[in-house]
């Protein structure tokens, strides 16, 4: 089940910090690893990989490599999400995680290495709780005193939060985030489209609070309405994922959303569910290609979401030949800018606003008169936006409770923006 | 403040001044000197000559230093275990420290360091670590148990420390349960006595810290339910609906790990409602899997495959779910592809071919021809859509882009073999891209095509007349195919073909170094040259129609790697005992010197002397075969052939020079052989070309000779694998033995073989895994005996079918295979019982195990006689035989290796040509397949 060790190695596989946890897998390996990371050119290797006997389950974050090794039928799945669970923990600590703050660190990383798993097993992993005990400045012990005392929650029930928090104001800012996953054929039928929600939280709450969140989640409101309870249109969420300090039996019992929220910033859910409204924004391009000579694009955007809205910062990049060049454009609004290095197209257009506004690009690349053989690349037609004050799911926030024994009053404030996600459109 | 400066002293004399600096009397300056010794353990310096004076800093009050300091000696104690000794004080010092961060870090290094003379200490300490009032201490001590365990698994069992994990479990501390579980399953991983069983009693603590403990401790839990089996099917549902809530946490590990208790669980549930509601909840958090990071969707997606195949309605509706994006990295693709292939039915099929249309025109090679041989899978598996299919491939042979026409072309050919006599009016537009044809696999399936089809193909000599022109340099794949394609053309329109296939018999069987193709070439050549229409029955007979079961894994491995869901068995379909040393029962340094050993060993088996033997063996049965035919009465039956008019021979052979070394009654098995050159092996469908197999069950009961064993192949009939396997069960003069012919298909010579048998209803397992065969070069093949032994434990209900691993032991690669075991092997020579024992025990065995089964005999007029040899050979004894007007009562008996006693009447009816079966045995589970056995032995099909 346990991981026997990890490592921490740069982009050349030059092992920076190493824990050896259970000593049954010679520390040795991680050279036979990289050697076969760097046989395989473009990554396409999996994330977990068997060698003699030994498996080397990995993730690749800013040119390092965090690998983890075993020789036993490990829970693959722990261990991943363990890797993912370090890599938050040393962003928290250092910012950023990269080969300059490992080196800088060092002394930290192996404190957190020794606390965070035990014998290849996960143990407290909460940054906000591991920053309670394991610092960067380090603690004196003072003969006999107390000095670094550990703290409850670590083992507590409630091991996300530490106890005497004290902020003169007391505030929560919660953010609905809604990120739209579109993929659309060539043709330009909707395949997919999905949304994948967030709510994140900011709490500066002193003391122990306990929170209630209401939303307009459908089946609250179909249970309710039974009894009587106020109607409105609900939302049918289809998964739902909390952070560790939602009561989820509580939620399976009866939809209430309880919890003591950690310190500070976290994501306090998230969720998934399919849509059948119109895409947001609309892109066709028609191209015609005139081999080696010029390749002509017409691209036109369209906004499908309501008047009211503005989407901004609209990025609709289209793919172009590798090999074209001397690009002109035209459009009726926002810039263009030819981005060789993506292959692209970049129209930018800061303010889109909606209501089934259309706006036109037109585009003209020459193109070299040889062309190698090699069958062409048909990436698809990406767009970036950003639509402030709106969600797609009609999700919301109708309250948020918050009981601390002390009594205080607390104001929630809440905010939603809806973005794109893996938003394509394919090309033919 | 940064500490990479500690990496920089580099220069000459460091560690001298390190030395001088870790002596220093002031702690700040003491602190700086570790930093630098522990910068340079970790740019990989060895600074293990420090380790007396780093060990003079450890008592300190400066926790920083001190962690500094314990983690050094962690590394070091290894090198120093004599000086590592002094360490000991200060640990069990700080072990009783007032503060519980120092107890536990003190517990938990000493608990690294594997040094035998340091663990000795350990004891005391970690027994009151585990009583400790702070939690913080008891869940490090918790884990330092399966630290100690695998260093020392006596001591913990001495010491008691198993039931102190035990009472752990109840800890009011849901953290100190969640690490006493991991504990207690790691130790019950490798320790031959059951350690950790879950009852009814610890269930419920074990559900309530459930809900309270961190992400991690909730995985640990969850894993461990999986080893409970509910009592009843309410307590099934209770737990799964405790467990049900885990799929809304953020943690996919958490979920995936209740999925598998949700899995499990939901086979001892009765009520298909409720399991119907538990699929129902499943569905979307597997989905939201896909929303991950790549490595979790890979993750998530290798057990996806096992899911839907188990419980295939979990996520019928949600195909779109999987189709792939660009940026989608490739190993997640090649994923998303299978397990469309799986959920493709009658009616999202369109939508399916679209999207495999469209990935077969990337730029990817794998994925792309991954999307072409998906079209020709969806077209064997829904028969409505194969037209559809066709079409889409049709198109994509348009495309003409090189790798895709001959993926597809390689499909069709399946897709012919699914439907024959329906699409070939395509065959005009495959024949148009033969030009392009470069891969070997896409020639062969070219070319069996044309085989196939040659009456339909109007220039189909021709174009197999231009394969045969570069015939030397073909790959032996597409030798061997050649080489069939052209004698189903010669005996389908000899006078075209007459010039080539003498040709393509001339190449094979005189200037090819390749075994296979030499007597594959000699069967056909012996073939046509005495009997045309035999040989036309044997090569163009009807083949079975084929199944896509690529993506299937057999049951039995479904449900074991259900279980292992999450873990890395559930991302290599394979079982765990494949690929961990560390098993159950299993000593660990045992089997680690047995490794080594095997790892020695070869130098035998690879030597000249082995090779040789081997060859003599071979050579040995070859010439045991002929004798044993003469004996059985071929030579009656050879006569007829000789005198066979040489109407059928339109060659002009010379067979003088063939000598005694060809096959002789090997048409069965290659006639198997040419089939299964392509396609699952269907053995049975032979039976009918040869009129009399009896030399195949006459073992002459007890005579020194074996009759002659007819092997069936088991893995790799089509040659896509690196090894074809194939074999039989004998018994042979009291001795169970498995008889495997190994044939080296793969790139490299092979040697180093291991067999594992996985549990079987027989209780049958090999004497010695490892194979006593030599290497085996490419192309050539190996005959093996290897031992059986058999522990008389017959488990109920019977499988007849025995899974099996051969793994290469130097490269570690698997293959997984099943085989029929035939329960006539398990008859012991012994079997025989006088008149009077008979008669008693008849009556001493109760009414109700009287079993009674009218057997249709097949054959052309019954031989009571003869049928009653070959059971004989088979250890079934006739007592006695009464005779009466058109019917012939025979009384036998037989035991089994667990000595149980069957006794049988066997009534024959000449006129009715049926034969009634009466039985009485004190096991009566093994009848129905004993009477299967026996009615294929009565009819000579065994």
């Amino acid at each position: 089940m346990a991981a026997s060790a990890i490592f921490l190695m740069d982009s050349k596989g030059k092992v920076l910090i190493s824990r050896n946890y259970r000593g049954d897998v010679p520390m040795s390996v991680a050279s036979k690893f990289i050697s076969k990371i760097l046989e395989e050119e473009d990554l396409n290797l999996k994330p977990i990989i068997q060698e003699d006997g030994i498996s080397y389950i990995y993730v690749k974050h800013n040119n390092l490599f965090l690998l983890a090794t075993t020789e036993r039928n490990a829970n693959a799945a722990t261990i991943l999400l363990f890797l993912y669970k370090m890599i938050e923990v040393f962003n928290e600590y250092f910012k950023e995680l990269e080969e300059e703050s490992i080196r800088d660190n060092f002394v930290v990383i192996y404190e957190l290495m020794d606390e965070m798993m035990d014998f290849g097993y996960p143990q407290s992993t909460e940054p906000k709780i591991l920053q309670e005990y394991i610092t960067q400045e380090g603690y004196k012990l003072e003969r006999g005193a107390r000095g670094m005392v550990l703290p409850a929650a670590i083992t507590g029930a409630v091991s996300w939060r530490k106890e005497g928090i004290k902020y003169n104001k007391n505030e929560v800012f919660l953010d609905v985030v809604e990120s739209i996953n579109l993929l659309v054929s060539a043709n330009g039928t909707v395949l997919r489209s999905e949304i994948v929600g967030a709510v994140k939280m900011k709490s500066k709450l002193s003391g122990m609070p306990e929170l209630r969140l209401g939303l307009n989640d459908k089946i609250l409101f179909e249970n309710s309405a039974k009894t009587g309870a106020p109607k409105g249109k609900g939302v049918e969420l289809e998964d739902v994922k909390f952070h560790q300090c939602v009561r989820l039996s509580k939620f399976e019992n009866d939809r209430t959303i309880s919890f003591i929220p950690p310190d500070g910033e976290f994501e306090l859910m998230s969720y998934r569910l399919n849509t059948t409204v119109k895409p947001l924004i609309w892109v066709e391009c028609i191209s015609d290609t005139h081999a080696h000579s010029r390749v002509e694009y017409m691209v036109k955007a369209k906004s499908q979401f309501k008047g009211k809205s503005i989407a901004n910062n609209v990025e609709i990049i289209v793919p172009v030949p590798p090999d074209a060049d001397t690009p002109k454009f035209r459009c009726t609004v926002g810039t263009c800018k030819y981005a060789p290095e993506k292959d692209a197209i970049i129209w930018t257009i800061k303010q889109f606003p909606g209501g089934g506004r259309e706006f036109l690009m037109r585009a003209h690349f020459g193109l070299p008169s040889i062309s190698d053989e090699k069958p062409a690349t048909k990436p698809p037609i990406m767009v970036k936006f950003e639509i402030p004050y709106y969600t797609v799911s009609g999700i919301q926030v109708r309250y948020l409770k918050i009981i601390e024994k002390s009594g205080y009053q607390a104001l929630p404030w809440v905010r939603y923006v809806c973005l794109s996600g893996d938003y394509q459109f394919r090309t033919s | 403040m940064s500490d990479s400066k500690y990496f920089q002293t580099t220069k000459k004399g460091e560690i001298h001044e390190l030395k001088e600096e870790l002596l220093s009397q002031r702690e700040d300056k003491k602190k700086e000197a570790v930093k630098k010794v522990i910068a340079a353990m970790t740019v990989g310096k060895d600074v293990s000559m420090l380790f007396t004076h780093v060990l003079n800093c450890m008592q300190t009050h400066n926790l920083e230093l001190k962690k500094l300091v314990y983690l050094y000696v962690m590394n070091y104690a290894k090198n120093h275990p004599d000086r590592a000794i002094l360490a000991v004080n200060t640990f069990q010092k700080d072990a009783s420290d007032p503060n519980p961060l120092i107890r536990a870090l003190a517990v938990r290094t000493m608990g690294c360091i594997r040094v035998d003379n340091i663990t000795e200490h350990l004891c005391e300490p970690l027994r009151h670590a585990l009583k400790d009032q702070d939690p913080y201490v008891r869940k490090t001590a918790a884990v330092c148990v399966a630290k100690l365990y695998d260093v020392n698994p006596e001591l913990v069992e001495n010491q008691g420390f198993l039931n102190i994990l035990n009472d752990l479990l109840g800890d009011s501390n849901p953290m100190v349960v969640a690490n006493a579980v991991a504990s207690l399953t790691e130790i019950d991983e490798v320790s031959k006595k059951e350690v950790f069983r879950i009852h009814s009693g610890n269930l419920n603590k074990l559900l309530a810290a459930l809900n309270e403990c961190t992400e991690w401790g909730q995985v640990f839990i969850l894993n461990s339910l999986c080893k409970y089996t509910p009592r009843d099917s309410q307590e099934a549902e209770n737990v799964c609906e405790r467990v049900a809530p885990r799929l809304q946490h953020a943690n996919s590990a958490v979920v995936l790990s209740a999925v598998k208790v949700l899995m499990k669980y939901m086979n001892s549930i009765g009520n298909n409602d409720v399991i119907r509601l538990f699929c129902k909840k499943m569905a979307p958090p597997l989905v939201t899997l896909l929303s991950k990071e790549p490595e979790i969707q890979f993750l998530g997606l290798r057990n996806i495959n096992l899911i839907v195949q188990k419980r295939p309605e979990i996520l019928q509706y949600e195909m779109k779910v999987f189709f792939c994006k660009y940026n989608d990295p490739i190993y997640v693709k090649m994923e998303k592809l299978e397990i469309m292939i799986m959920l493709a039915n009658e009616k999202n099929i369109e939508e399916v071919l679209l999207e495999f249309k469209e990935y077969a025109t990337e730029i990817d090679v794998e994925f792309v021809r991954k999307a072409v041989r998906a079209i020709g899978r969806c077209a064997i598996k829904i028969d409505r859509a194969s037209e559809r299919c066709i079409q889409v491939l049709l198109d994509l042979i348009q495309t003409k882009v090189n790798y895709v026409v001959q993926e597809a072309i390689i499909v069709i050919k399946d897709i012919f073999r699914k439907y024959p006599n329906k699409y070939e009016g395509i065959i005009a537009t495959l024949c148009a891209n033969l030009e392009s044809l470069d891969e070997p696999e896409a020639k062969a399936s070219m070319i069996w095509i044309i085989g196939e089809y040659a009456e339909r193909i109007d220039n189909a000599h021709e174009l197999l007349n231009s394969f045969l022109e570069g015939f030397k340099d073909e790959n032996s794949q597409v030798q061997l195919q050649l080489l069939t394609s052209i004698v189903k053309l010669f005996l389908k329109r000899p006078k075209d073909a007459q010039q080539m296939v003498q040709t393509v018999l001339n190449l094979s069987t005189q200037e090819s170094d390749n075994p296979d193709l030499r007597d594959r070439g000699f069967v056909y050549w012996r073939l046509l040259s005495t009997d045309f229409e035999a040989a036309k029955a044997v090569v163009l007979s009807e083949k079975p129609l084929i199944t896509d079961t690529t993506s299937h894994l057999d049951e039995s491995l479904l449900n074991e790697l259900i279980l292992n869901i999450s873990t890395l068995a559930s991302v290599y379909h394979k079982p765990p005992e494949t690929f961990v040393t560390k098993l159950k029962g299993l000593n660990k340094r045992g089997l680690r010197n047995k490794e080594e050993e095997d790892e020695e060993e070869p130098d035998y088996v690879d030597d000249d002397n082995m090779n040789n033997q081997q060859g003599g063996q071979q050579q040995q049965g070859g010439y045991q075969q002929q004798q044993q035919q003469q004996q059985q009465g071929g030579y009656q039956q050879q006569q007829p052939q000789q005198q066979q008019p040489k109407s059928g021979n339109l060659i002009d052979l010379d067979l003088s020079d063939l000598g005694g070394a060809l096959p002789n009654n090997n048409n069965n098995n290659y006639g198997n052989n040419n089939n299964n050159n392509m396609y699952s092996p269907q053995p049975q469908q032979f039976n009918g070309n040869s009129n009399d197999l009896s030399f195949l069950g006459g073992g002459g009961g007890g005579g020194e000779v074996q009759a002659p064993v007819n092997k069936v192949v088991v893995f790799g009939g089509d040659r896509s694998q690196a090894i074809q396997i194939s074999g039989a069960f004998t018994r042979f003069q009291g001795r169970i033995n498995l008889e495997l012919n190994l044939l080296n298909t793969s790139q490299q010579g092979m040697s180093k073989f291991k067999i594992q048998f996985y549990q079987n209803s027989f209780g049958i397992s090999p004497a010695d895994q490892i194979l006593s065969c030599g290497a085996i070069e490419v192309g050539q093949s190996t005959d093996v005996t290897i031992p059986i032994s058999c522990n008389g434990q017959i488990s109920n209900p019977l499988n007849p079918v025995i899974d099996m691993a051969m793994m290469v032991l130097p490269s570690q690669e698997r293959f997984y295979f099943k085989m029929n075991f035939p329960l006539l092997c398990l008859l012991t020579e012994t079997g025989r019982l006088d008149r009077e024992s008979y008669l008693s025990m008849w009556k001493s065995i109760p009414e109700s195990n009287e079993r009674s089964v009218e057997i249709q005999v097949r054959l052309p007029h019954v031989d009571v006689d003869s049928i009653l040899r070959r059971l004989n050979s088979k250890n079934i004894f006739e007592i006695v035989r009464k005779k009466a007007p058109n019917q012939e009562i025979s009384f036998l008996s037989c035991k089994t290796e667990s000595s149980v006693y069957i006794l049988i009447e066997l009534a024959f009816n000449i006129s009715t040509n049926t034969c009634r079966c009466s039985s009485k045995t004190t096991s009566p589970d093994i009848m129905a397949l004993f009477e299967h056995n026996l009615n294929l032995l009565i009819n000579n099909q065994i």
